[in-house]
């Protein structure tokens, strides 16, 4: 029987590099941001396309930047789909929870696409109220 | 009491039967009335706080005016009225997400209903109570309580922590 040099644990305990964790790059919120903008620039974006962008951002936890919204709000208009437009902003509302100081900044960074293309909020169509 | 009861349950399917889920979805797509509104095996429609586009617009077969509405969307959206982007929004989606958080007052008559069958029994109770029940045994009687408590007092029960305990025997009185 050799005489052990080491005591044993039961959870060894490991240098931080040699941690049990998954060694997959992470995505930074900028990389991120990027992604969804080309996904949303797309010229010639299907419908499908973005029905489908949308109910996956909406369905990560967190509210989309603004640039992100301009992106999938112009692809509305290249889709001639006004009802989208409004749609996602009030999804964005909604996704803000209790947080209520999103959804104004967002309307404020974006005004300039609204009035641009003339999307109006769900507040100006009284649609934020019953 | 027999015949009351199946006029209860009568009333009571009556009664929850408007607040069910299929007839509010019938009459919500009154204006999809072909029998593909509840194939599962084709996209439906759905009002999701987590999808905000569905699959299929709320309203597909569009009759002329809306058909010119929509030849209009394809326009530059700053010559749309209010009115037409509501029409526009009404068109692809049912309800607003206000809407869609809006709760019922279902609770109101639930706990109604449960008031009332909780009262309902209460009455059979008293009514069992009156017409049922015989007389209460006469050892609870005020005579019998008096001197059983005075022997329990005289035989000291408890003497340490219980009864007999709490009875004064300087004083004759309780303590």
């Amino acid at each position: 029987m050799q005489a052990s040099t080491e005591t044993v644990f039961l959870y060894p305990p490991t240098p931080l590099s040699a941690r049990c964790y998954s060694h997959a790059k992470v995505e930074t919120d900028e990389e991120f941001d990027a992604r969804w903008v080309t996904y949303f620039s797309k010229p010639d974006i299907d419908a499908w396309e973005l029905k489908k962008g949308m109910n996956t951002l909406i369905g990560y936890d967190l509210v989309p930047e603004p640039k992100i919204l301009d992106s999938a709000l112009r692809a509305c208009r290249r889709l001639n789909d006004l009802a989208s437009a409004i749609r996602i902003l009030e999804a964005v509302k909604d996704k803000s929870g209790p947080h209520k100081d999103i959804y104004p900044y967002l309307i404020q960074e974006l005004q300039p696409t609204l009035t641009e293309l003339g999307i109006s909020t769900p507040e100006d169509l009284g649609m934020d109220i019953l | 009491m027999l015949t009351s009861r199946a006029l209860l349950r009568g009333l009571k399917s009556g009664f929850w039967r408007p607040l069910s889920s299929t007839s509010s979805v019938q009459a919500a797509h009154g204006k999809d009335m072909s029998p593909d509104v509840l194939d599962p095996s084709v996209p439906q429609y759905n009002n999701r706080l987590d999808t905000p586009l569905s699959d299929v617009p709320f309203v597909r077969n569009l009759n002329s005016e809306q058909r010119q509405l929509k030849e209009k969307e394809k326009g530059p959206w700053t010559k749309l009225t209010k009115e037409e982007k509501i029409a526009l929004y009404r068109l692809t989606h049912e309800l607003t997400y206000p809407e869609m958080r809006r709760g019922s007052s279902e609770w109101k008559t639930v706990l109604g209903g449960v008031f009332i069958f909780l009262g309902f029994s209460g009455m059979l109770v008293w009514w069992q109570r009156i017409f049922v029940f015989g007389e209460v045994p006469h050892t609870l009687s005020d005579e019998w309580v008096e001197k059983q408590t005075q022997r329990m007092i005289d035989m000291r029960v408890n003497p340490v922590g219980g009864f007999a305990y709490h009875w004064d025997y300087v004083k004759k009185q309780w303590k």
